[in-house]
């Protein structure tokens, strides 16, 4: 009745001339008017609240559920990274290979020719690329990471979500150009002829190892970036060190004996250093570099989480 | 009937200047530290202000609220809490339902990729699964009528199809609890009738949505009831058509009357000075609301303090838009007009009739102008005054387009019976 009596009055309206149909005004007359669907859907009420919204309450725990529940935007939030990435450049893909190739060729030049350094059994270009490669994806995901709830300021402040996801993202979507820059290897161990062993085997836990780093360090660097907004800036100072203080473009053998530990503390030695062992044998695997790399990054990945939970509250109060 | 939601004393405390430069730098916390190395923030007495405070309502599933207030009363915090975007400071809310918020159209959209692929991104970051996107993608794309441009990147869209693509994909979210927030404001009329619409089959569909909005007409139409927050309280709850109602009445305090009683301190020069400005209404609304049917007064008392100069006073009009909506002066005023003003106080009134302006606020600037050529004094935004639209229109609450909205007279008649039109056809 209602309806029909409302409908009708539409018919008057000046606006029915720009109305092609009065299908939706009468539709949205209606609902207000209209109670009976929500009878029904009352009964599929859940007897708890499905979320309960209180100060506090998001940086108590390690919401892993929460996590797996979203782990489709994870993907989408990576695959936007890598795709806007080959969308924008005009060499695309090529950058993945382009810069630990020419940074290779700069150290080879440097070093293996003109300050000599040896590089044991593999050729030094081989040795410096295989360090570069693993380097280089560390230290783009670590920036990329760092930068990344800044940079996603819009979503974190239109959308909930678990905000870990926006630094992972970053840290994955590197994982892609880290395949390519590894098939070029290829070609450069069969120029060397190196032969390839079941080492190869370990290179999958080693990558994950290092990424599982990255996100620890990136994550905390992000929720920090939101705070202070000179992290951005010193990011690339702390790669710069951290390059040098790793064993990616000398061995760890060039350090005296008594000096080495130092490099064992940091957790990338333990990475680098077998990834090369990895790729082209030669030698057994350093367990204990890569216990002190696994430890490191584990406690790295839980102090990360804990202080990132305890940020996340007001990221988009400040962000 | 048990709640969906259920808001109990919710606050919110922002820091002042929080959203504009909250974050700080290491160094001035690293200063900060050194300085008292042993308080922990104590010392601070940070000025703070409550974005909400003890904001208690339920809503029952199916319910359709509005939710109103004027800028910087708290809506969109209270919509940021319930999407949990930010943390309340006390308080809590109970949720028994999937919560969708649409606080803004298109967020995460990348300019790069394509029409296709923000789809799924947008989907995806609104909280939809794969799945769900896949199943709804034709229907998104009809509803958006971009179907041409899908492998387009977004960046080469107009803005129309922009909105339109991004509104398509939040309007097929299908969560138990809808939140939005003001996304009617985007869009040309025809695409916010659309959105409208849509609103209300969600509704229909028995979900609850919470809906924020400037736009009266919209709430009016659209909600049974409304949340009227005012500087973070709830200052009314009820019928939608009683809370706008009471609310057009009180946000009409815009700037109506200004007064200066001593001539030194008033605003002006040595020529002339300003005595007082007022917005009155005239007949029409005993309440005071200044609807698109109320006739207006705008009246000016001034000083004239050189003698013998022939004075006139210039209104300017301005929109919301910021559109200059008109200018008038007393040419056919028939006493003063032209004539030389001795020394002394005058008063002008200018008459607005009702049936002109369309809804919106208004500023008023005054210019003083003396030998209808120069202007002596100019006093921008002397008045401002709020027209609201009334809420008889039925069908329709999108805003009436047009800087103005006269009412003219129109008359149609038959011009022939349709026998007489086949006889001159037949001719």
């Amino acid at each position: 009745m209602q309806v029909s009596k409302l409908s009708s009055k539409v018919e008057t309206s000046f606006e029915n001339r720009i109305a092609q149909s009065t299908d939706q005004s009468t539709h949205t007359i209606k609902t207000t008017s209209d109670n009976q669907a929500s009878n029904s859907f009352a009964d599929t009420l859940p007897e708890q609240p499905l979320v309960k919204i209180a100060p506090g309450k998001s940086g108590s725990a390690l919401r892993v559920r929460d996590l797996w529940a979203y782990r489709e935007l994870l993907f989408f939030l990576t695959w936007r990274d890598v795709k806007v990435r080959y969308k924008q450049t005009s060499l695309g893909a090529a950058w993945a290979i382009l810069q630990p190739l020419l940074t290779m060729l700069t150290f080879t030049l440097l070093f293996g020719k003109l300050a000599g350094i040896q590089s044991g059994d593999i050729p030094y270009p081989l040795f410096s690329y295989a360090g570069l490669l693993i380097w280089t994806f560390f230290a783009n995901a670590i920036t990329n990471s760092g930068n990344s709830l800044v940079s996603s300021a819009n979503l974190i402040t239109k959308v909930y979500f678990p905000r870990l996801i926006i630094p992972a993202a970053a840290v994955i979507a590197g994982l892609v150009d880290l395949a390519i820059a590894l098939i070029v290897l290829v070609p450069l161990m069969i120029y060397y002829r190196v032969s390839v062993g079941f080492g190869l085997v370990m290179i999958p836990l080693l990558v994950v190892i290092c990424s599982l780093l990255a996100l620890g360090i990136g994550m905390w660097l992000s929720a920090l970036n939101v705070k202070y907004r000179d992290i951005r800036y010193a990011i690339p100072f702390l790669i710069q060190l951290w390059m040098f203080a790793s064993p990616v473009i000398y061995p760890a053998s060039l350090l005296p004996e008594k000096w080495r530990w130092i490099l064992l503390l940091n957790p990338l030695t333990g990475i680098i250093v077998n990834f090369r062992i990895a790729l082209f044998g030669g030698q057994s695997f350093e367990w204990n570099s890569l216990g002190v790399s696994a430890v490191v990054t584990i406690f790295i990945l839980f102090y990360s989480a804990y202080s990132f939970r305890r940020m996340e509250r007001h990221f988009a109060d400040i962000v | 009937m048990r709640p969906i939601i259920k808001v109990e004393n919710l606050s919110k405390q922002y820091r002042l200047g929080t959203r504009d430069s909250a974050y700080t730098t290491l160094r001035e916390t690293l200063v900060a530290r050194a300085r008292a190395p042993f308080s922990r923030r104590n010392g601070h007495s940070e000025q703070t202000i409550w974005a909400l405070r003890d904001v208690s309502f339920e809503v029952k599933p199916g319910e359709v609220v509005g939710i109103i207030g004027r800028n910087g009363a708290g809506k969109s915090t209270l919509l940021k809490i319930l999407s949990r975007i930010t943390e309340p400071t006390a308080g809590c809310i109970d949720l028994y339902g999937r919560v969708g918020s649409l606080l803004e159209v298109g967020t995460g959209f990348h300019p790069e990729l394509s029409g296709r692929e923000n789809i799924f991104l947008n989907g995806s970051i609104l909280g939809m699964s794969h799945q769900e996107i896949q199943s709804r993608f034709d229907e998104i794309v009809a509803f958006a009528e971009v179907e041409q441009f899908l492998d387009t990147p977004v960046k080469r869209y107009s803005s129309g199809m922009y909105v339109r693509l991004a509104f398509a994909v939040a309007a097929h979210l299908q969560p138990e609890i809808l939140v939005v927030d003001e996304v009617l404001a985007v869009g040309d009329a025809q695409f916010q009738r659309k959105c409208l619409g849509k609103m209300g089959q969600v509704a229909r569909e028995g979900r609850t949505v919470l809906f924020v909005s400037h736009n009266m007409t919209a709430i009016q139409s659209l909600c049974r009831r409304a949340v009227w927050l005012d500087d973070g309280r709830v200052c009314a709850d009820a019928d939608a058509g009683q809370v706008v109602a009471d609310y057009l009445q009180r946000s009409f305090s815009a700037l109506g009357q200004q007064n200066w009683d001593e001539i030194e301190s008033a605003p002006g020069n040595d020529k002339v000075r300003i005595r007082s400005a007022r917005v009155r209404v005239e007949e029409g609304a005993p309440d005071g609301r200044i609807t698109v049917h109320t006739p207006l007064n705008l009246e000016f008392e001034y000083w004239n303090l050189v003698p013998d100069t022939c004075l006139n006073l210039s209104l300017v009009l301005h929109n919301e838009e910021g559109v200059l909506v008109l200018n008038t002066g007393p040419v056919k005023e028939p006493v003063w007009h032209g004539r030389p003003f001795p020394a002394g106080l005058f008063r002008s009134v200018c008459r607005i009739p009702g049936d002109l302006l369309n809804d919106s606020p208004y500023r008023v600037t005054l210019y003083v102008i003396k030998d209808q050529s120069t202007a002596v004094f100019v006093y921008p935004d002397i008045l401002m005054f709020e027209v609201c639209d009334t809420a008889e229109r039925a069908g329709w609450y999108g805003k009436w387009p047009g800087v103005v909205r006269p009412d003219f007279e129109w008359t149609t008649e038959q011009a022939a019976t349709s026998e007489s039109q086949h006889l001159s056809n037949g001719r």
